[in-house]
């Protein structure tokens, strides 16, 4: 297993809660420099293109460092957005949530 | 022309926090023709989309109204009209190009094509200056009779 941070996303994520979970997750990115960022969507009820925007800007915040990021866990609504978008071509999922 | 079966028209302020009642108002409206869990998903989805590009584009510098009407018609077409009085869309073709944004980077730019992929016809009118009305339109499938 190699050095992993899970973040756990839970409830709606719309562009009302964008700017939060994007201030959050770019906050641990900085504070904690793990080598793989596992994005945990299994608490998501609700993700529109809000969402893409969050997990892309993520992605290569830590692509610019050389560091690895998963999605995990994805319900189908969110995962229906990201095959929409093409973003499951770019950004690795994986089926199940580590924890 | 269809015959309209049942309508609703909701009357919101461009606050990011009235997305997530958007999106709920319309999918309660329409549990009603009893549709399937995508088919439900995909509606509050591109009501959010919709709605949203109304709140960041639309009304970028102050508060609007946004007017969200459903109608439904026989043959379970349902239609759903986003109206905006704010700033228009200046290129509607270059606003609807897959990772065009004119927003933060909150926004993906993928809103369009979201609606374009979940609906069977998106329409887009704006005037510069006076508004936008975003037309989608979804025919239901639905559940077969005796399905859980």
């Amino acid at each position: 297993m190699d050095n992993r941070l899970i973040l756990h996303y839970s409830g709606e994520l719309d562009q009302h809660a964008a700017r939060k979970a994007m201030d959050y997750a770019e906050s641990l990115a900085v504070l904690y420099p793990a080598e793989c960022y596992e994005l945990d969507l299994s608490g998501l009820t609700f993700m529109d293109s809000s969402g893409l925007a969050v997990a892309l800007n993520l992605y290569r915040t830590l692509q610019r460092s050389g560091r690895r990021m998963v999605i995990s866990g994805c319900p189908p609504q969110p995962m229906r957005v990201f095959r929409a978008a093409g973003l499951q071509k770019i950004i690795p999922f994986e089926e199940e949530a580590t924890c | 022309m269809l015959k309209i079966q049942n309508q609703m028209r909701i009357r919101l302020e461009s606050r990011s926090v009235n997305e997530g009642f958007a999106r709920q108002a319309v999918a309660a409206f329409l549990s009603q023709l009893d549709p399937t869990m995508e088919e439900l998903n995909d509606i509050k989805t591109v009501v959010s989309e919709a709605v949203t590009n109304a709140i960041v584009h639309g009304y970028r510098d102050r508060l609007g109204y946004i007017t969200v009407s459903v109608r439904l018609f026989e043959g379970r077409t349902v239609e759903i009209k986003v109206r905006d009085q704010g700033c228009g869309i200046a290129d509607i073709e270059q606003a609807r190009q897959p990772m065009f944004t004119t927003g933060d980077d909150t926004r993906s730019g993928m809103g369009f094509t979201i609606m374009e992929s979940f609906t069977d016809r998106l329409r887009v009118r704006s005037s510069p200056g006076h508004g936008t009305l975003v037309t989608l339109t979804k025919t239901l499938a639905g559940r077969r009779e005796g399905s859980v």
